[in-house]
């Protein structure tokens, strides 16, 4: 069970106003707020044991590094990975994604394809466009259906002994739609593919375990699960990460250096050249802390109840077109009313202290797709509650009246 | 005709009448429904303002040294901000248009009203009339 009122006692920033009302802020698959634990936590570290890693002697350093390692092992736990050294903290799901992909530059030749969805955010599809432009290699993708599930049967056909790579994400960003993963994986494996699976919006909101998963690469990044900007990670299982070059050159990630020939550090070193973002990375361990305190079967459950109960509100409203509405989802809704834009609608929903997110969500694919040129995409977190969804709905019913 | 700055004062004057934000959204909702229709043929990429989240386009002509603005939007709220723009800025001379102080955003308000990001369309509007201005003043 969840007492949501105590939980929001946690969080800072939901007390703030907007326009002179409450902030309502359901712009969670965006990014998730912070709360004061993690906040303390980035303070703690400057205050008291700001220090460079790895390299010092000195107190101050070894605590900082501790704890910086602490966050690799909170992060082994809670995604069920095997070994530590398989965790490569980056600045983002983006960073991660760029890893792989600029690694994979000498490894994919002409004649190898790769698969990506077309629900894949834009992060998800440029890294591997580009890949293609250098390699000469060819991108495939897995279409989507009129409810916005993934076509399993189309892609089980685009799996063509040629096809190296498949990357996708576990989660829509804009629909909140939940793949098959295992599924997917399982099919790739058979075909002797690799998967990379975007976590960005799926590890928010359950817990998974990349081990049982028998994922390749997973990516992820800790601003969506109640941890800071900039910090993110990615794992990748031992013996690939080894095959891969490393993606920055720079200190922290060599053995030993002269002029003659430079050896690159055992991972996860080789992919953490420079100096990391430690209060972000140390933070992110705080913020597992938090949200497993809370408990993630509780925080799913609850989410569940808050996507159901807005999903029925929302409905009730004339024109209102929900996209992706179906059971295996998380708590995100894209929708439009009647013709408006939603831009328009987005406008009007600020002026009444709510937060949304308008446009395309990174998926210009997904618009082509329904033919739309974006949705309102309002996004539920475990700190937000029915009377949120209350007044959101009411406001949207507001605006679509004064559009008229 | 009124000078560009009586134009700006008009619609100073006219937003000052609103209580608050809903009767100005109502404003510009409605100035927005009532542009004249923008012809197909003119939305084309090339009048697309960039930096906008919905799509603006903007066409203009210039006749007897006058230019005349013409503006659309697919979004009716960014269509009433550049309606504005239209009527502060269509029919005047390109050397009036770049001289102009634009200063009603600010004045009704609008600019606190409107993200970053929204602001930078409306910069962008405003900067592509005189960057319209600047070509037919070379012109002529």
């Amino acid at each position: 069970m969840i007492d949501v009122y105590k939980i929001r006692e946690d969080f800072p920033i939901l007390s703030k106003k907007i326009n002179n009302t409450d902030l309502i802020y359901l712009d969670n698959a965006a990014t998730s707020q912070t709360p004061i634990q993690v906040i303390d936590a980035i303070s703690d570290y400057y205050k008291n044991y700001n220090s460079n890693i790895h390299r010092g002697l000195h107190s101050l350093s070894v605590d900082a590094t501790n704890k910086f390692e602490e966050t690799r092992l909170k992060v082994k736990e809670h995604f069920g990975i095997a070994h530590t050294h398989e965790i490569i903290f980056t600045s983002g799901t983006t960073h991660g994604i760029n890893i792989i992909s600029s690694g994979l530059e000498k490894m994919i030749s002409s004649k190898d394809e790769l698969i990506v969805s077309e629900m894949e955010h834009h992060s998800n599809i440029v890294p591997w466009q580009m890949l293609c432009e250098k390699t000469g290699s060819k991108l495939k993708v897995i279409p989507i259906k009129d409810d916005g599930t993934l076509n399993i049967d189309e892609y089980k056909s685009l799996l063509t002994p040629n096809v190296k790579f498949v990357f996708i994400n576990h989660v829509s960003n804009t629909l909140g739609i939940v793949n098959p993963i295992k599924e997917i994986i399982d099919l790739a494996h058979a075909n002797k593919s690799q998967v990379l699976v975007d976590g960005a919006q799926g590890a928010a909101h359950f817990k998974i375990n990349l081990s049982e998963l028998d994922v390749d690469y997973y990516v992820a990044s800790a601003h969506k699960l109640c941890g800071p900007t900039g910090v993110g990670f990615l794992y990748g299982k031992s013996d690939l990460l080894n095959s891969l070059p490393p993606y920055q050159g720079g200190g922290e990630m060599i053995s030993n250096v002269t002029f003659n020939k430079t050896e690159y550090a055992d991972l996860p070193h080789k992919f953490e050249a420079g100096t990391p973002n430690i209060a972000g990375v140390i933070a992110f361990g705080s913020a597992l802390d938090y949200m497993n305190s809370i408990g993630f079967d509780n925080i799913e459950s609850y989410e569940k109840t808050l996507l159901d109960y807005a999903t029925e509100s929302l409905k009730k409203i004339t024109n209102l077109k929900i996209y992706g509405d179906i059971e295996e989802k998380i708590s995100v809704i894209s929708f439009n009313v009647g013709n408006h834009h939603p831009s328009d609608i987005g406008s009007i929903l600020d002026q009444f202290g709510i937060a949304v997110r308008t446009g395309q969500h990174c998926t210009q694919p997904i618009m082509d797709r329904f033919n739309i040129p974006g949705t309102v995409r309002a996004s539920f977190s475990f700190y937000n509650t029915k009377s949120e969804i209350d007044l959101f709905v009411d406001a949207v019913k507001k605006a679509s009246k004064m559009l008229g | 005709m009124e000078s560009i700055q009586q134009k700006q004062d008009q619609i100073i004057e006219e937003f000052n009448f609103f209580q608050d934000w809903s009767e100005k959204y109502q404003y510009l909702i409605d100035l927005g429904k009532t542009l004249p229709e923008f012809a197909e043929n003119n939305k084309i990429d090339s009048n697309l303002i960039k930096g906008c989240q919905s799509k603006v386009w903007l066409n203009s002509s210039f006749n007897d040294n006058i230019i005349i603005f013409e503006a659309d939007s697919d979004a009716i709220i960014s269509k009433g901000i550049i309606s504005l723009l239209v009527k502060v800025f269509s029919g005047h001379k390109p050397e009036e248009i770049l001289e102009a102080n634009i200063n009603f955003i600010e004045k009704i308000g609008l600019d606190s009203h409107l993200s970053q990001t929204r602001a930078n369309g409306l910069l962008s509007m405003v900067k592509q009339i005189k960057i319209y201005a600047i070509a037919y003043q070379a012109k002529q």
